[in-house]
């Protein structure tokens, strides 16, 4: 069985347009969610962490015409783009393959104003991920991976295991979300939303913000095919159901604990941090200190970066993923912004400042609607 | 040679037919999924109040899921966390979706539904079935264009040869508008199975899909 190599990344978010722009900006305490009045979206102002639609559209047009393309496509687009270049990977090898995780999609083209726009078949997921594996000249048909708020990470645990099993050399993984009328007022529906940006594990967190946001990582089992010379490693990862309720969170945490004890029981491993979902809505903090501390890792430092960029939804999974192997990669734990005093019946070892340390393993996880759990492990080799 | 995994049952609801293992078991009077599920949920008969929640996607699901499973447990004979369910189809949840998304066509007096919202994302169906069983195990939605049986059995295989998953229910549940189709199988390793119908292969599954139509 191969190891599976991260040869590249990007991330795309209101923090920047790569993944060191977006460090560059937490490590600065920089937050990206602003309280924002946009018709189009909400008939009320609301707080949101959104991508500078003028930024998007001259970064795209140095690629391609924008009007050919929503602003979900040209996220993902623009996201791919830059991780590829970090790589040799030739797009058309045949032992290459592209996965797009999402929720939603192009599903701002549902509106009425948006309609005729691109034609009613860009609404199908499986139809935008087609557009984008054309533009980059993918050979296989792309797969499309749709499991609510731990999309991205089972994106990350899928693509690692068809490396393991030899079906490819190498999977692109791309998670896009963006904000749309749709999703606010669904989340708006659920009570869901903070009144102001979201305080993860905080005493005073009161729900979540919502984020926009692409990103891209590429595994492989040929590491020559990145140009980084430090070599990060995805470990094992596991995706499990709490069998409980399709919208509430597990009161014992039983499916995410059973996804992190599936994992601890095969990794060797210390876990050196957690990066949690850490929405900072009441029920999924409690729900993710209840499982981290069943299985035991209380004591380890653990963040959550939905405070820089809000949740991200599909995207969140992998750009969180990609912030966490730049943590391994540059040996710093990044701050949970928003979070000031202890918020849990469960106390955890919350990352409250920047620190500098060696690290190697890092554990992230993430729960979402469906009752759906994941566990990823990724290591420094 | 790895031995393939094995179909211990399969059930397809199409049209007004429910089949199992080919068989047609239940051909329904109406005309319209909303009447064959009622029909269906009637004549079995099913005691699940949670299933009037349920949006058509979910219902589709778990009706199909229910009758592979009527009389073939895997709860009996695996622990829950070893029972996978992975589910593909082509329309995502874009049928609730649009439902939704009527509900803010008027801006100056909108009411969007949370029990409406929460079936906007396709893998509740893989909850919903969860949920009635207690399955624990491994969990993935796919969306494709068509039914892609050689992705997901590749797929499943390193899941069981991982030892991730002793048991799945996998297969296509599709739900857009008036169209409908589901096909599921219950797959085990041959080792386990001594009434195996048909080998869990590509080619052979997609026989089965084709015959569908």
């Amino acid at each position: 069985v191969s190891d599976v190599f991260i040869a590249s990344d990007n991330i795309i978010t209101s923090l920047g347009f790569t993944t060191i722009e977006n460090a560059r900006n937490m490590l600065a305490g920089n937050t990206g969610i602003r309280l924002t009045e946009d018709k189009h979206i909400a008939p009320y102002p609301f707080y949101a962490s959104l991508i500078d639609s003028s930024q998007l559209h001259s970064g795209f047009s140095l690629i391609d015409n924008p009007d050919h393309f929503s602003r979900f496509e040209q996220m993902s687009v623009c996201s791919i783009k830059d991780a590829l270049s970090g790589t040799e990977i030739d797009c058309a090898d045949p032992d290459t393959l592209f996965i797009l995780s999402t929720t939603k999609g192009n599903i701002d083209l549902l509106e009425s104003e948006n309609k005729d726009r691109y034609g009613q078949e860009r609404i199908y997921l499986w139809s935008t991920a087609r557009l984008i594996q054309r533009f980059f000249n993918f050979r296989n048909e792309p797969v499309v991976i749709s499991n609510a708020c731990i999309s991205g990470v089972q994106a990350i645990i899928t693509g690692a295991h068809l490396i393991r099993a030899g079906i490819y050399d190498t999977v692109i993984i791309n998670g896009t979300d963006i904000v749309s009328e749709f999703v606010l007022s669904g989340f708006n529906s659920f009570k869901s939303l903070s009144t102001g940006p979201c305080r993860p594990f905080d005493k005073t967190r009161d729900g979540l913000s919502l984020g926009e946001g692409s990103g891209t990582i590429i595994l492989t089992s040929k590491p020559s095919l990145s140009k980084s010379k430090e070599k990060m490693l995805v470990g094992e990862g596991f995706t499990t159901n709490d069998a409980n309720h399709i919208s509430g969170p597990s009161r014992t945490g039983e499916g995410l604990f059973l996804a992190i004890n599936s994992l601890l029981k095969r990794a060797s491993a210390e876990i050196d941090f957690i990066s949690a979902h850490g929405t900072a809505t009441l029920y999924n903090d409690e729900m993710e200190a209840i499982a981290i501390t069943r299985a035991g890792l209380q004591s380890v430092p653990v963040n959550s970066f939905k405070g820089y960029w809000g949740h991200t939804l599909g995207a969140a999974g992998i750009i969180e993923s990609v912030m966490s192997v730049y943590s391994l990669r540059n040996n710093v734990l990044i701050n949970t912004l928003g979070y000031h005093e202890m918020g849990l019946t469960n106390p955890l070892a919350i990352i409250d400042g920047v620190t500098r340390k060696e690290i190697t393993n890092c554990l992230k996880i993430a729960s979402g609607f469906g009752g759906c759990n994941a566990a990823i492990l990724f290591c420094k080799k | 040679m790895k031995k393939s995994l094995i179909v211990s049952s399969f059930c397809s609801v199409t049209g007004k037919e429910v089949t199992v293992n080919n068989k047609v078991i239940y051909t329904g009077s109406g005309n319209n999924f909303k009447d064959l599920s009622n029909d269906i949920y009637k004549n079995f008969p099913l005691d699940y109040p949670k299933f009037h929640k349920m949006d058509n996607l979910c219902k589709l699901g778990f009706l199909s899921v229910e009758i592979l499973l009527r009389d073939k447990d895997p709860g009996q004979k695996y622990p829950g966390d070893q029972i996978g369910v992975i589910l593909m189809n082509s329309a995502s949840s874009l049928d609730t979706d649009r439902r939704h998304q009527h509900t803010l066509s008027d801006r100056e007096n909108y009411f969007p539904s949370p029990s409406i919202f929460v079936y906007t994302l396709p893998n509740v169906v893989i909850g919903e079935i969860c949920i009635r069983h207690k399955f624990y195990g491994e969990g993935n939605f796919f969306v494709a264009e068509k039914f892609n049986t050689d992705f997901l059995i590749g797929y499943i295989e390193e899941l069981f040869e991982c030892n991730a998953i002793q048991c799945c229910i996998s297969g296509w549940v599709e739900l857009d508008g008036d169209d409908f189709e589901s096909l599921v199988f219950l797959i085990e390793k041959p080792d386990n199975t001594d009434t195996g119908i048909v080998n869990f292969e590509p080619d052979v599954i997609r026989k089965i899909y084709e015959k569908l139509k």
